[in-house]
């Protein structure tokens, strides 16, 4: 307890322990000076990393999905085989895919994000094609009718009256990744992981531990925000009622 | 149910000209030669001295040109409509035995309202949309303007052809103004023919275009939602108009406004349309002729509402047009049409103030014969006023007058 953070793997001061504080000393529930202290060295960076992870995941998860959507949406026969397959992957304990990853694919950024793409894209998939298929018949048939091609349509119509869907799948996705990505570290020793799983090797260490998990539950919730408040400003008809 | 029936039906015989308005070319720039684009560039550009002339000469072949090609045919404001030819025009769908139309053959001249009526498969829908090919011909042939629109690229054909459906199908996450712009847009309209055009439309239609532009479907009443459906099939100025079922989904009330509404506009727009409805009144109030489709997409008859009423080619059509079509006949002729009955011997009293008239109900000589006989029943055969605009008698209205309008009719059948 005298020296909680010089035994963790993670990056460390090492002066640390001469710095610490009654408070880390004591490991009560938060102390603000031990968070002052490694804002900089510990906490910051994973943040950082934490969000390159989600996003680069969500990013190529969405591209993926957006892919398998159009085909699937054009090609309806292509939804069964998809969904089975993307559903199998999503089912698949995430400690288990990452160890599952980790021999082939070694301990690497792309093992994280393989693992981290392979559960978007159930979630993405199905609310693209919904999004896709929620747009209503007359609609289609005036788009038709008033002579625009396949990919006028797709663009001009289909994509945007999908827009609410697909971002509503982007919000489950994002939180998702968010939190599945606390586990990456476990191939690939990056992103707010780190520090939790350092601290929970120490006791717990409850300062680094709330202040590394709150960081994850903030980005989650301020990424959520984020989406709700770009479909509002992309979707400005879907306020539009008559007055 | 008040105004004038009858009052879209003339249009097509007085021969008037297309109304134009907006550009003076009648053609949109995107339409222009690429000569002509290039040279108006420089036109634009040009500053120094004899430019002008040097530019204008072949300028000027070119616009004669452009106009010429603006009154046969291609978006303009209110171009000439084109005469629409089916011929032998079958559709079998794969996998089923009876055809859905067969050997359909109709033509409708250039400015009349065709309208395909029938019982639920006739197939009228169909017949409709094999116009615009977006169901694929089996047999026969369908010529637009003489052009056969098998020949052309579908997507082209069907930005050059108005398209109403029943559900209107506007763009929801679009506004009214943009609504109206989709085929203007696809054609490549620069954008500000395209607002100037949009702003055209929607004062056609009656709407406040600083108020509606930008709007949401949503945000309108049905009626409001329908006539910008109609301004959206208009915009790109289309020789041909399909209809199907356009006031369908309105309330009664409502739908009788509209359908003078939209008479009036196809008085100034002349455009060729097809109008498919199952409603035989609506079919007798729109059409300037009707194709009566019996099952299995056979045309019963094809002539125009009066003949239909007076002479059905068969017991079918007769039992489809019902068993009022007398009554039905009365709502095509308006009073003015009638020979009145002279107020007896006393013309002077009736224009210096009609003494007599007083107690007696008016109606307004655009009523229909058939509004009118209603009016006269309820007045338990009193004689009727018939005014002019400015509320001057114009004679009088009596059962026996109907009653000879009729006989004399059945006379000549």
């Amino acid at each position: 307890m005298s020296a909680p953070v010089t035994a963790a793997a993670g990056p460390v001061i090492p002066d640390y322990a001469a710095q610490s504080s009654s408070c880390e000393i004591d490991n009560r529930l938060f102390c603000w000076r031990w968070v002052q202290h490694n804002w900089g060295p510990v906490l910051w960076p994973a943040l950082r990393e934490h969000v390159v992870l989600a996003l680069a995941a969500v990013a190529i998860g969405f591209a993926i999905s957006m892919a398998l959507a159009l085909a699937a949406h054009r090609y309806g026969w292509l939804e069964r085989p998809t969904t089975i397959v993307t559903t199998i992957l999503y089912t698949i304990p995430g400690l288990a895919l990452f160890e599952l990853l980790a021999a082939p694919v070694g301990l690497n950024v792309f093992s994280a994000e393989i693992a981290l793409v392979s559960y978007t894209l159930l979630i993405l998939f199905r609310n693209i094609l919904a999004g896709l298929r929620s747009v209503p018949a007359e609609v289609l048939d005036a788009a038709e009718g008033t002579g625009m091609s396949r990919t006028q349509t797709l663009l001009r119509v289909e994509l945007p009256l999908a827009l609410p869907a697909i971002v509503a799948g982007l919000r489950i996705a994002i939180v998702t990744i968010i939190a599945l990505a606390t586990i990456v570290y476990v191939v690939y020793d990056r992103g707010l992981g780190v520090p939790i799983h350092t601290a929970l090797g120490e006791g717990p260490f409850k300062t680094e531990l709330i202040a590394a998990g709150g960081l994850a539950i903030g980005l989650a919730l301020l990424a959520d925000g984020l989406l709700v408040l770009g479909q509002r400003l992309l979707t400005p008809w879907a306020r539009a009622r008559a007055s | 149910m008040g105004t004038v029936p009858g009052a879209g039906r003339a249009s097509a015989e007085d021969g008037r000209g297309p109304t134009r308005t907006g550009d003076p070319l009648g053609v949109s720039e995107a339409l222009w030669p690429a000569e002509l684009r290039a040279l108006r560039e420089r036109r634009l550009k040009a500053s120094e001295p004899g430019a002008w002339a040097r530019i204008w000469a072949p300028g000027r072949e070119l616009l004669l040109k452009a106009a010429d090609t603006a009154h046969s045919e291609g978006p303009s404001a209110f171009a000439q409509a084109a005469e629409l030819e089916l011929r032998e025009v079958s559709k079998r769908y794969p996998g089923q035995r009876e055809p859905a139309i067969r050997g359909l053959s109709l033509t409708v001249p250039a400015g009349e309202v065709c309208v395909l009526v029938g019982p639920s498969g006739s197939g009228k829908t169909t017949a409709m949309r094999l116009i615009n090919r977006m169901i694929p011909i089996s047999a026969g042939d369908i010529l637009l303007g003489g052009r056969s629109v098998l020949a052309r690229d579908p997507r082209a054909l069907r930005r050059e052809i108005g398209y109403v459906i029943q559900q209107i199908g506007l763009f929801p996450h679009q506004t009214v103004g943009e609504n109206i712009a989709t085929v203007p847009r696809l054609l490549g309209w620069p954008k500000r023919r395209i607002r100037a055009r949009v702003h055209e439309l929607l004062e056609l239609i009656g709407l406040d275009a600083g108020e509606m532009d930008g709007r949401y479907p949503a945000q309108l009443s049905g009626g409001q939602r329908q006539r910008v459906g109609v301004a959206r099939a208009l915009a790109a100025d289309p020789p041909l108009m399909l209809m199907d079922e356009p006031f369908g989904a309105i309330d009664p009330i409502n739908r009788a406004r509209l359908q003078d509404e939209f008479l009036r506009l196809q008085r100034q727009v002349r455009k060729t349309i097809v109008f498919v409805t199952h409603d035989i009144d609506e079919a007798i109030k729109m059409g300037d002729r009707i194709a009566i489709l019996r099952e299995g997409g056979v045309l019963a008859q094809y002539d125009t509402p009066r003949e239909i009423l007076m002479r059905p080619a068969d017991g079918f059509v007769a039992q489809f047009v019902g068993a009022d079509r007398s009554l039905k006949r009365l709502a095509l002729t308006t009073l003015g049409e009638l020979q009145l009955i002279e107020p007896n011997g006393h013309a002077e009293d009736w224009l210096a103030g009609a003494p007599h008239t007083d107690g007696m109900v008016r109606v307004g000589r655009e009523t229909s014969v058939r509004d009118a006989l209603a009016t006269l029943l309820g007045e338990e055969g009193r004689p009727l006023a018939v005014v002019d605009g400015d509320g001057h008698v114009e004679g009088l209205l009596t059962l026996e007058l109907i009653e000879r309008l009729l006989s004399a009719e059945a006379a000549a059948v």
